[in-house]
């Protein structure tokens, strides 16, 4: 398996710099991003990211919506919210909407790189079962 | 919050002062128209009363006058009849005069003793009586010489040769121009007893004076001493008048005496009477004693229940503005609240992004700390200190806004069903250990089958055990007890929670429940607690309450509104 693909986005700038420097120090590749609509265009550019560090709270489109758009768009994404503001609703609402798990800014590093690796796990069991049964399918069709 | 700190004050000593004043008002209502009224109707009666008392001694006096001289006239009239239907032959008869005088004392009672007729010579020629009179000589006699100068004549009381006190009627008759007197002598006993009769009280009495000032009816000594204000009166020009005159003299002991005198016997005697005014006014004595028994006991009677009914009220009062300090119910207005919560989570959460870049700034650090070869380093371990530090205080800060951002936070937002009982028991476990450390007993009174409450249980606890937490630091080095109650009132589940703490100062009682106010040394409280639970309940849809009084302890009342029993039941989501 590659290396994990990472995109921080969140609207304070220095916070993203420096942990996507971070990150980047754990071998992760960090893609970032510093809005909602950015955080869309670079995730339809790159299929390769496989998880989204989002920050709520963000001027303009907000972590909801923007979570919201990136499930719609590219289901298999998995979204850890980061929340400033511990407000158990957009939590809950989150986790409705298909977050993974949501960490309190600021964050423990090994807490997120924990919650990372989860979400890692789960991606890839997924993609795993999906190409299991794509498997089934092609063998199935050609009737083996 | 002035007026509270004011009320705070109030010690034995307002409450004493308060109680003697209401004292003090209550007689002072009560008795001064008590005084007046009776005052006025005593004055009154006494005024109309004396002259009452007057008004009849003189009508007494006045009746008995009649009576005497009534006495005097009929004795006359009898003695003249007996002269003018008698001729003077018969009347010399002295078996004839002995019939006679059987006759008088038959009809007219027995005071007629004698009858005599006598002779121009003063030579009594015939008597009938019980002494031995016949032929006596009155030529020298007093009354003799009166008697033969007029009609008729009643003399004075004297002894004359009986030696025994008595008067004499006398008739004069003509016969062939030699003049011959009829007489009798009537018993000074019936007529002394007749004025004697005239007796009012313990000192009233009547008497009676002849011209010169000597007693017509037997001594009183105690006349005597005002004899000259009766002897004044006979000799005034208006003495021939039937007037009854009132006096009033001192006697001999300096007491005041009424004398009543009125003429009699055309003017010869005096009747008089005399009696001491304290006895004369004795009624008035008596209604003055009777008032002022009635006064004192009255009087009593007030004092009794001024002091009684000022002692019950004061202590009414008392402990109703004890009440009202220890009730002193924080309303907090929810608007204000509302806002000061918005704008502290509000600069929470500016602050927290800068928070959150220090902390990431600093773990960068650190990263590559852990990459350089710094083993020459000589302030390494000082750098890793300074970032464990940052890393230190950026927990803190990350806690105080979380915490401040909980305002709007739901812990576990699962509403359930829940038997606060259960509840209360297991957060009193949760703080056993520490209260045992703080000296601290919890006492629960946990009223047994309460209704269940739908409400997050995590809440509650935090609720509860924020307030025990609060508890006990205020009780912390003193010791004490903390008493947990649960109860049903007004359809409100109540949990009160209540300390014997210091107590809230008046002044911080309306902060307790503002974020960020604590009393708490820096570093040790957010105050937040407080708000975070006021927060709670109101959501909720219940009302958190303080009852402080500095000294006494604290109170707080968690009051959760009960659910109708169609609302209980299945737990319900929120949201």
């Amino acid at each position: 398996m590659s290396v994990v693909k990472v995109m921080l986005v969140d609207d304070e700038a220095p916070f993203v710099e420096t942990m996507s420097k971070r990150l980047a120090k754990r071998d992760l590749t960090v893609v970032t991003a510093h809005g909602g609509e950015e955080a869309l265009q670079k995730l339809a550019g790159d299929r390769d990211i496989d998880i989204v560090v989002l920050d709520v709270k963000m001027p303009g489109m907000d972590g909801i919506q923007t979570l919201r758009e990136i499930k719609r768009l590219h289901p298999l994404v998995e979204v850890i919210m980061l929340t400033g503001h511990a407000t158990v609703e957009s939590a809950i609402e989150g986790m409705k909407l298909g977050a993974f798990d949501f960490l309190m800014k600021p964050c423990d590093m090994g807490q997120l790189m924990a919650k990372l690796a989860e979400a890692e796990a789960k991606k890839a069991s997924q993609e795993e079962k999906i190409l299991e049964a794509r498997m089934k399918e092609i063998t199935l069709s050609q009737g083996i | 919050m002035t007026h509270r700190s004011n009320t705070s004050t109030t010690g034995d000593g307002y409450y004493r002062s308060l109680t003697r004043k209401m004292i003090a008002v209550m007689i002072l209502v009560s008795v001064a128209p008590l005084l007046v009224i009776s005052g006025t109707i005593l004055y009154y009666f006494d005024v109309s009363y004396r002259e009452k008392a007057l008004d009849h001694l003189q009508v007494l006096v006045k009746k008995h006058r009649r009576t005497v001289d009534t006495f005097l006239e009929e004795k006359l009239a009898n003695i003249r009849t007996l002269a003018r239907s008698c001729r003077f032959e018969q009347l010399t008869n002295e078996e004839f005069l002995e019939e006679k005088l059987r006759m008088l004392r038959e009809e007219y009672g027995p005071a007629f003793v004698d009858l005599g007729v006598i002779n121009d010579q003063g030579v009594q020629i015939a008597y009938a009586g019980p002494y031995r009179l016949s032929h006596a000589d009155y030529a020298k006699a007093e009354w003799f010489k009166e008697a033969l100068s007029r009609d008729y004549y009643i003399s004075d009381v004297f002894h004359g040769l009986r030696g025994h006190p008595h008067f004499i009627v006398a008739v004069r008759q003509d016969r062939d121009g030699a003049k011959w007197i009829l007489r009798a002598t009537v018993d000074f006993e019936a007529f002394n007893s007749m004025v004697e009769r005239i007796r009012v009280g313990a000192t009233g009495f009547a008497f009676i004076l002849n011209s010169k000032g000597e007693f017509q009816t037997r001594a009183r000594h105690d006349a005597l001493s005002s004899l000259q204000i009766y002897l004044d009166h006979l000799k005034s020009p208006d003495a021939l008048s039937d007037e009854v005159v009132l006096v009033r003299g001192v006697n001999g002991s300096g007491k005041e005496v009424i004398h009543v005198m009125s003429r009699l016997k055309s003017g010869d005697w005096l009747l008089g009477y005399q009696q001491s005014a304290e006895d004369a006014y004795s009624v008035i004595r008596h209604v003055w004693r009777l008032a002022g028994l009635i006064f004192v006991l009255g009087l009593l009677g007030i004092v009794m229940m001024a002091v009684v009914l000022s002692r019950r009220m004061v202590k009414r009062i008392a402990e109703a503005n004890l009440q009202k300090e220890m009730m002193n119910e924080q309303v907090i207005e929810a608007g204000k609240l509302a806002s000061l919560g918005e704008l502290a989570a509000g600069i929470a959460h500016e602050i927290n992004n800068p928070v959150a870049i220090m902390v990431e700034e600093a773990g960068w650090i650190e990263d590559l700390l852990g990459e350089e070869d710094l083993n020459q380093c000589a302030n390494l371990a000082e750098f890793q200190r300074s970032l464990d530090q940052i890393r230190t205080q950026g927990r803190r800060c990350k806690e105080i806004t979380h915490k401040l951002l909980s305002f709007a936070r739901k812990t576990d937002p699962t509403v359930k069903a829940i038997q606060m009982n259960d509840l209360v028991e297991d957060v009193v476990a949760l703080s056993e250990q520490r209260a045992k450390y703080a000296n601290v007993k919890i006492v629960t009174k946990l009223q047994p089958g309460l209704p269940e409450v739908a409400v997050s249980p995590s809440e509650v606890q935090q609720v509860i055990l924020n307030l025990m937490n609060n508890s006990l630091d205020a009780m912390d080095g003193t010791g004490g007890a903390i008493e947990i109650v649960t109860r049903v009132e007004d359809g409100l589940l109540v949990v009160d929670v209540a300390d014997e703490g210091p107590g809230i100062p008046p002044a911080n009682l309306a902060r307790i429940f503002d974020p960020f106010f604590t009393t708490k040394p820096v570093g040790k409280g957010t105050g937040l607690g407080l708000s975070i639970c006021y927060g709670i309940v109101k959501k909720m849809g219940g009302v958190i309450t303080v009852n402080s009084a500095v000294g006494l302890g604290t109170t707080f009342h968690v009051k959760i509104p009960i659910p109708r029993k169609d609302e209980s039941g299945s737990p319900r989501p929120l949201g």
